[in-house]
């Protein structure tokens, strides 16, 4: 294990596929594309399973010094790992979705494709900050090229959209970088994670950090981009974009901003707690009055991020924890979403919610999985979607029950508008004989469904699988923001307990009960 | 003795001027039939030259050791770096030249020659540690490169394009023979060192006028706003292997003369020259940014791009210290490669009949008639946009960080912010080529010695030249410690 450098391998199948699909055809480079992703999900398999969960923070680490400048280091932690295992999982996914959708310059389209997925995997593993940005902004130019070429009408505006706003919002930060590299004489990730910056500093370094996640993120109001970027993209475009490129956001805020400008952070949640807030209520009521079904998701993937950054900014493990499942949770049910869109768009070709309904009578097995996510969405318990949301509102709740009242409205509102779309689409009477002559799912798009709702299920029934990793990075990370947390109004019923018996607690009750017992769990805390 | 020294260190220029008259003798022997061996020949003397200049660069040469006639040259590894990327240059445009000229019935053997002479002139600029050597080597270059600008006599545009690099091209050449001569009066030295020592402590205001009118003359040489207004129109109207030249070859010497009189002659008062490169670094990206929006012309919108691209270069130079040196030189290495592939795409755009395309509306569509030069021009857009992962995103990177660590971290933040608003033509253009619908414009072939360059081109800007990032800037660091070095 220790010979093999994994991760660089997992940047290199990928790439290799690219290339080999710029020179096939379209029958070959779809069978290129779908074996180098199934290598690729193996090969994150395999590092799973070889992940020690306890071990140390850092591991499969690999380094070589072939740059001037910055280095060639790679290595991952539980947070990056449960990202990279996203990543594999959803790209063979997509690259389905792709099957027969994409007709038109097929071999670019996957080339592209896998280039994604190496940069993706790239910013989740680079553990030198310049190498970081080079992933993260290198990113720009086949998702510039997916909106684009392969996107709808409306592409252009889109993809010009898509463009500028996340490079304008990321060049910033690469000064900031350059100021960081300067002060702290190097750039080495995890050293910088544990250097204490100038706090007068950190306001500055958080600020240009923050231009470009909240754009990644998206957070209202720089969100704009993203229903655009959303409902022009294909399918596959959007389920990458919804569920990878927005945690990029998440995972720089986790990585970079948290970690490295704890004071700052501090500073900031107010910040971030009234763009959240805006966030939660607005988007969701934008949600409610779409008539298209993929810019309904899209603006529910504002709200969602938007309980992702409350709970990071909830300074506790909880929040902490919460926000990483929400991403995860949000990556696979997101994607699932707009797959379910793809689905009846490929028979169709159309997005108008009116276009469709009662389609649960001619399309049960759809209607069933299509139940099942929006059901995730939504949070029920017993879905992925509730463990998260759950977490994270127990933690912002920590830290201000204003917020947390305002975030959980997101909830009913969210309640509202997917089920509202869901009834469109699938109750009702059958208004439009096209719709209800289209067939159900056939084995491809099973094939598709079938993972994404195992790990649905999976992750709300047993979220413990994927706290573990994460957990002792959590708890570092919490520890290093203790000193700066800000005080909270809702301390007191904290107090009751001894501290450390409270953390200790506090967690494990949260993963193991919150799912069967969860408004119990809830009153337990209170009380 | 001395003689005889003096004589080994400018070897290069002493070949390229004995090659060119003999070459010139040829040419009036052998008429325009002899143009292409000549154009070969040509080629051969600048590939010595080059091998002439490597070992001053692997050395590290620098000092009084390396300076002939009597201070008035310097042979030091600075200035084998700018030569070695001037003689790259001019042998694309040589190998580039003969093929565009011959379709219009205009070779002429005078051609290789102008190039040799230019080449020459710009080796006297980057080696130049006198005003007078400087001026001498300036306007050898120069009027070589006014001629070569109205090479297309038949042709309107190139006609035009001559008629205005030659005026405002004058006009600059005295600003800055002005200013050579105020400097003179106030330091009573013509000698870059002796200028060195003589400015230093308080700053006469003479002196201070005299290095403006200096720095304005350079800064028009290097197309730098508000001095820009020539390079579109120039760029343009001349011939396109000649714009190829143009964005490179004069554009190395005359930034690696600016580098050296600023950082050399007047790097005892840093403070009188630093505002006005700030100020000329952010209008040039500015103005190279928001004035290429508009352009439907592929030529005028590399012109624009190259005046952008100098302004982040003067980033690199308003550090004034070693790390911006290396810095500005990584980038202009690196600029060299991508002005090429630039230029050498558009050689390459041609309608059915062969003759050259240079609306960018007509590239609608390439990639699906041409994928690969396609995908090639779109790697120059985005490599000039400074988009990783590919190379042009170094040398921004290497600039922007030599500001940071000099402190300069509101010019680096203002210059980044509008390097987005260059972004928004470069992605136009790949928008043109790759979303819209096939135009059917450009269907012609393009010969061997152009797809050979432009693939070089394009694998050095491309996310491969990572690999050559590391000898490139201990080269460059070593460039920049000689210029540096105080004898």
């Amino acid at each position: 294990m220790n010979g093999v450098p994994i991760l660089s391998l997992m940047l290199l199948v990928p790439l290799v596929g690219a290339v080999a699909c710029l020179m096939a055809g379209r029958e070959q480079a779809r069978v290129i594309a779908l074996a180098a992703t199934l290598v690729d999900l193996v090969l994150g398999a395999f590092l799973w399973s070889h992940y020690q969960i306890g071990g140390p923070q850092w591991q499969f680490q690999e380094h070589a010094a072939i740059f001037a400048g910055f280095e060639w280091k790679l290595g991952i932690d539980g947070i990056a790992l449960l990202l990279i295992a996203l990543t594999v999982f959803l790209m063979p996914i997509c690259i389905g979705a792709s099957w027969n959708a994409i007709e038109k310059r097929a071999g670019e389209y996957y080339a592209n494709f896998l280039i994604m997925e190496t940069l993706m995997i790239g910013v989740f593993t680079a553990q030198d900050l310049f190498l970081f940005y080079i992933m993260f902004e290198a990113g720009l130019i086949p998702m510039y090229l997916i909106i684009g070429i392969w996107g709808g009408a409306d592409r252009i505006y889109a993809s010009y959209k898509f463009f500028l706003y996340t490079l304008l919002g990321s060049v910033l930060m690469l000064i900031a970088m350059m100021w960081m590299v300067n002060e702290a004489g190097t750039s080495d990730i995890p050293t910088l994670m544990a250097y204490s910056f100038p706090v007068k500093a950190q306001t500055w370094l958080w600020l240009a950090f923050f231009a470009s996640f909240a754009v990644k993120m998206p957070m209202w109001p720089t969100h704009t981009w993203l229903p655009d970027a959303h409902v022009q993209a294909p399918t596959a475009g959007s389920v990458i974009l919804a569920g990878v490129l927005l945690k990029m956001g998440g995972y720089g805020f986790i990585r970079f901003s948290l970690p490295m400008f704890p004071e700052a952070s501090a500073q900031f949640a107010p910040l971030i707690y009234g763009l959240s807030m805006a966030a939660v209520v607005i988007t969701s009521l934008i949600a409610l009055v779409q008539h298209d079904m993929k810019k309904l998701i899209a603006y529910s993937s504002v709200a969602h991020m938007a309980i992702v950054t409350v709970g990071l900014f909830a300074f506790n493990r909880q929040g902490l924890e919460g926000s990483m499942i929400v991403m995860l949770s949000h990556g696979i049910v997101s994607g699932a979403l707009f797959l379910a869109v793809g689905v009846i768009y490929d028979r169709l070709h159309t997005r108008e919610i009116d276009r469709y309904g009662g389609l649960a009578i001619n399309m049960p097995a759809y209607a069933l999985f299509f139940m099942l996510f929006t059901m995730a969405s939504v949070g029920l318990p017993g879905t992925s979607g509730f463990v998260g949301e759950f977490l994270s509102l127990m933690g912002i709740y920590a830290q201000s029950s204003w917020v947390a009242l305002v975030c959980t409205t997101g909830i009913i509102l969210g309640a509202a508008y997917m089920l509202y779309l869901y009834r469109r689409v699938v109750f009702g009477v059958q208004k439009n004989a096209d719709a209800a002559a289209m067939p159900d799912l056939d084995a491809r798009e099973w094939a598709m469904m079938i993972p994404l709702a195992v790990a649905v299920l999976w992750m709300g029934v047993y979220p413990e699988t994927f706290l573990a990793p994460m957990r002792k990075d959590i708890a570092g990370l919490e520890a290093r923001l203790a000193q700066a947390r800000p005080k909270g109004d809702a301390d007191v019923q904290i107090a009751a307990i001894s501290p450390a018996a409270a953390t200790h607690e506090h967690g494990d009750a949260m993963e193991h009960g919150a799912q069967v017992h969860g408004p119990e769990a809830a009153h337990g805390e209170a009380r | 003795m001395e003689l005889l020294r003096s004589l080994a260190i400018t070897g290069t220029e002493e070949v390229l001027s004995i090659s060119g008259l003999i070459l010139l003798l040829a040419a009036g022997w052998g008429g325009d039939k002899a143009s292409r061996a000549i154009s070969i020949a040509a080629v051969a003397v600048l590939t010595v030259c080059a091998v002439l200049t490597v070992p001053a660069l692997c050395h590290a040469a620098m000092g009084p050791g390396v300076s002939a006639w009597n201070g008035q040259f310097s042979g030091d590894a600075f200035a084998a770096f700018g030569k070695l990327l001037i003689y790259a240059s001019a042998a694309v445009t040589l190998i580039i030249a003969p093929a565009f000229f011959e379709r219009e019935n205009a070779m002429r053997a005078e051609f290789p020659l102008l190039v040799l002479l230019a080449a020459m002139g710009m080796g006297m600029m980057v080696s130049a540690t006198d005003t007078l050597a400087l001026y001498i080597g300036l306007e050898l270059n120069s009027l070589a490169a006014y001629v070569m600008a109205s090479f297309l006599r038949s042709d309107e545009r190139s006609a035009e394009a001559g008629l205005k690099y030659f005026v405002l091209g004058s006009l600059a050449s005295g600003i800055l023979l002005y200013g050579i001569s105020l400097i003179y009066g106030f330091t009573g030295s013509t000698s870059f060192a002796g200028i060195h020592g003589a400015l230093a402590g308080p700053l006469f205001m003479g002196a201070t006028f005299g290095i403006v009118f200096v720095l304005a003359g350079l800064a028009f040489k290097v197309s730098a706003a508000p001095f820009h207004m020539w390079t579109p129109d120039v760029y343009e109207g001349a011939p396109t292997p000649v714009s190829t030249f143009f964005a490179t070859a004069p554009k190395v010497a005359a930034l690696a003369l600016l580098m050296r009189v600023s950082l050399f002659a007047f790097g005892s008062q840093p403070g009188a020259w630093q505002q006005i490169v700030i100020f000329v670094a952010l209008l040039s990206i500015v103005i190279g940014a928001l004035g290429a929006i508009g352009q439907d012309n592929i030529k005028r919108l590399l012109a624009y791009s190259s005046i952008n691209n100098v302004g982040f270069m003067l980033i690199g130079l308003a550090c004034a210290n070693q790390a911006g040196a290396a810095a500005m030189l990584v980038y202009l290495a690196i600029y060299v490669a991508m002005s090429v592939a630039g230029f050498v795409a558009v050689l390459m755009l041609r309608d059915a009949d062969g003759a050259p395309v240079e609306s960018i509306a007509a590239m609608a569509g390439l990639s699906k008639t041409r994928p690969a030069l396609a995908w090639a021009i779109g790697a120059v857009m985005f490599s000039l946009a400074g988009i990783p992962p590919l190379f042009g995103f170094w040398g921004k990177f290497m600039v922007f960080q030599a500001a940071v660590q000099a402190g300069l971290l509101t010019l680096a933040a203002i210059g980044i912010a509008a390097s987005v608003i260059g972004a928004f033509y470069y992605i136009k253009v790949v928008k043109v080529m790759f979303f819209d619908e096939a135009a059917d414009v450009v269907t012609g072939q393009s010969d061997l010695a152009q797809r050979v360059l432009l693939f070089v081109s394009v694998v050095a800007i491309s996310p491969l030249g990572w690999l050559i990032n590391k000898p490139l800037g201990e080269l460059a660091g070593r460039a920049a410690a000689a210029l540096f070095h105080i004898a």
